[in-house]
């Protein structure tokens, strides 16, 4: 870079070389994608992959789903803009994982086939509940996309140096495309096979990057910590949170839907179907839980690296802000083919999630709404797929428009919207169904309903929307609730309404809850097709 | 067994329902259930509450986390790295239980229904 240059903008790396190393990460997944995408004819190959994979396979997946642009953009940034504060994040989403391994992975396994609303169906009224959840899953998925599309947007602006508004929404339709001829063609194993190469990328390019800057700084990590925190990224908590009695309870409520989140999202909860048993269920959790704690660990020292090595101003400056963190690391450490590469990574990153969000929010639709509701479980022969991959056709729609509108925000922060949505309306009836044999239809309903609802309400009138700089849309003020994330009211509201509706309701349901217990517990007559009995 | 205590509705148990009621309240089925939900009920509230201590302290008690220990190295960040290793050592330790202890109790009751012998 010469002087002049660096004057002018923050350019960074080369566009074109960037460029071709994302296009050779595409054209490699995309052959693999076609491979699989042979044997993608029923249902069950299309959302569960014939439910074939191994523990460690689905484990890697399992990381490479979790692990979107929101922990290795989002986390890195926020670290090295507000330093402690940004680690809570690392934190929350791996302490979450414990609940999904102790309490829902291996039962969820037992009970179900391809959706969450299997689990729910299996005692209670079958269609106001499958719409129940399938309506979830869709708004779940929806602000999980968002998420994603919106770091897609920041990366390309950094990469690409395409500052104009409209550019960076033409890149973003051209990955919204891409995500979807990956479903699309590769269905569930093609999916599977893109995160399993892009966990294994994304682990070992963090791993690489944050070995390089304890190079740097002599294989001390106290230094890194110190240099970082002279150039602004605080060792102290309360940098982010710590200004007054409602930014800390934001923090606490921020922190709640972290960990309460993971185990309800529909994303995650389908990769559980995709292995032939509970037991491999419980392996991919395992696997999960060592890559994705591992890779928590790098965010460390990769988001007070970039604040030591970039700094924080630097970081702000450049056109996607706090996403670029981790990027402008990069191209600081190893110049222009660093960045590439670990840009192709990030790409690569928002692409596999992308597509398991499609895969989960089709799937969902077809098999719960279409094949369940409308066609009371017998669709004409070969439309639930037909209509499955009509679904993530317009998903990838949405989420395109959707990231066009969210350009530009803080990605680890959309993605907790994500976290509270899933804790609020889909855990209560996850954890009650799975172990309470009082628990009923209406409560079920309550609970996803009142959750959704309750959630979405405090999201519109909270300062994330609306009435501060920060917000989706600075210019008006229709805020009354104080807090960004709603976890504290929404996450026990929900509970609750789980709770009052069951109660209220005279349907007992406990005779069904036998059969359920005995299956979940024991696995006897699971749906584990690829073994041969 | 026609209608059953656990039912509480009206309409009688259908054999499949009456099979599956009589396998969970067998002496087995009970002893997994309390094998499995004695160790993951109380360990995953054990972890939350640990969580939600360390949140807590990071809000609330900012000048305690802030105090340096080895180097730039705080009580905060020592707490946060604590977590991951409870994290990855509850992980182990589960995955011991699971395969040691409920693991052979409930592949036996599998079995034992598959040959028609429990309920």
């Amino acid at each position: 870079m010469t002087p002049l240059a660096a004057v002018t903008t923050e350019t960074v790396g080369n566009p074109w070389l960037n460029l071709a190393i994302f296009a050779g990460f595409v054209a490699v997944t995309l052959t693999l994608v076609l491979r699989a995408g042979k044997s993608n004819k029923s249902a069950s190959d299309m959302y569960t992959a014939g439910a074939a994979f191994s523990g460690r396979q689905n484990g890697i997946a399992i990381s490479g789903d979790y692990l979107s642009a929101a922990s290795f953009l989002g986390i890195a940034g926020a670290i090295a803009i507000y330093g402690y504060d940004g680690f809570l994040y690392s934190i929350g989403f791996l302490v979450a994982w414990l609940v999904a391994l102790l309490l829902v992975a291996e039962l969820l396994r037992n009970t179900g086939r391809f959706t969450m609303a299997d689990v729910l169906a299996f005692r209670m009224r079958e269609r106001p509940v499958r719409t129940a959840a399938a309506t979830s899953t869709l708004v779940v998925s929806f602000f999980y996309l968002l998420a994603q599309m919106a770091g897609a947007g920041g990366l390309v602006a950094l990469l690409l140096n395409i500052d104009n508004r409209a550019g960076q929404s033409l890149v973003i339709a051209i990955v919204g495309v891409i995500m979807i001829v990956y479903v699309l063609i590769g269905g569930m194993k093609g999916t599977t096979y893109v995160q399993i190469i892009k966990a294994v990328l994304l682990i070992s390019g963090a791993a690489v990057m944050s070995v390089w800057v304890l190079g740097r700084f002599g294989l001390n990590f106290s230094e890194v910590l110190g240099t970082g925190a002279d150039a602004g990224a605080s060792l102290a908590p309360g940098a982010q949170y710590g200004a007054d009695n409602t930014s800390k309870l934001n923090f606490v409520s921020l922190s709640l839907a972290l960990v309460l989140g993971t185990a309800g999202l529909p994303h995650i909860l389908m990769r559980f179907y995709t292995v032939p048993t509970a037991k491999e269920a419980r392996r991919s959790v395992v696997w999960a839980i060592w890559l994705i704690g591992l890779f928590y660990l790098f965010t460390l020292t990769l988001g007070y690296g970039a604040a030591a090595l970039v700094g924080p101003d630097r970081i702000l400056a450049a056109p996607g802000k706090a996403n670029s963190a981790a990027p402008l690391l990069a191209y600081e450490l190893g110049g222009t083919i660093l960045l590439g590469i670990i840009s192709a990574v990030a790409f690569a990153t928002i692409l596999a999630v992308v597509a398991g969000l499609t895969i989960t929010a089709s799937a969902s639709f077809a098999h719960d709404i279409y094949a369940s509701v409308i066609h009371k479980g017998n669709p004409p022969a070969g439309a639930e797929v037909k209509v499955a991959r009509i679904t993530a056709l317009v998903v990838g729609a949405v989420a395109i428009l959707g990231g066009i509108a969210a350009n530009g925000q803080n990605i680890a922060f959309l993605v907790a919207l994500a976290f509270a949505v899933a804790a609020s309306a889909n855990l209560p009836t996850i954890l009650y169904s799975l172990f309470w044999k009082r628990f009923n239809t209406r409560g079920c309903l309550w609970s996803i309903y009142g959750g959704l609802i309750i959630t979405i309400t405090l999201i519109a009138f909270s300062p994330a929307v609306s009435g501060t700089e920060t917000s989706m849309f600075p210019g008006s003020d229709w805020a009354w609730f104080p807090l960004s994330n709603p976890g504290i009211v929404s996450i026990p509201a929900s509970f609750l309404l789980g709770i009052l509706g069951t109660l209220s309701s005279k349907e007992h349901l406990e005779r069904k809850y036998a059969e359920m217990e005995v299956r979940s517990l024991t696995g006897a007559g699971a749906a584990n097709e690829a073994l041969d009995h | 067994m026609s209608t059953h205590k656990a039912g509480g509705g009206s309409t009688p148990s259908t054999p499949s329902e009456a099979h599956y009621i009589a396998v969970q309240e067998s002496a087995e089925f009970q002893d997994l259930r309390k094998r499995y939900r004695g160790w993951v009920i109380p360990v995953t509230i054990g972890a939350l509450i640990w969580y939600f201590v360390y949140v807590a302290l990071a809000a609330y008690a900012t000048d305690f986390m802030s105090q340096k220990v080895i180097g730039n190295v705080n009580v905060g960040l020592i707490m946060g790295l604590l977590q991951f290793v409870t994290t990855f050592a509850i992980t182990a330790a589960y995955i011991r239980y699971a395969d040691k202890v409920l693991d052979p109790v409930s592949s036996r009751i599998r079995q034992e229904m598959e040959r028609g012998e429990l309920g």
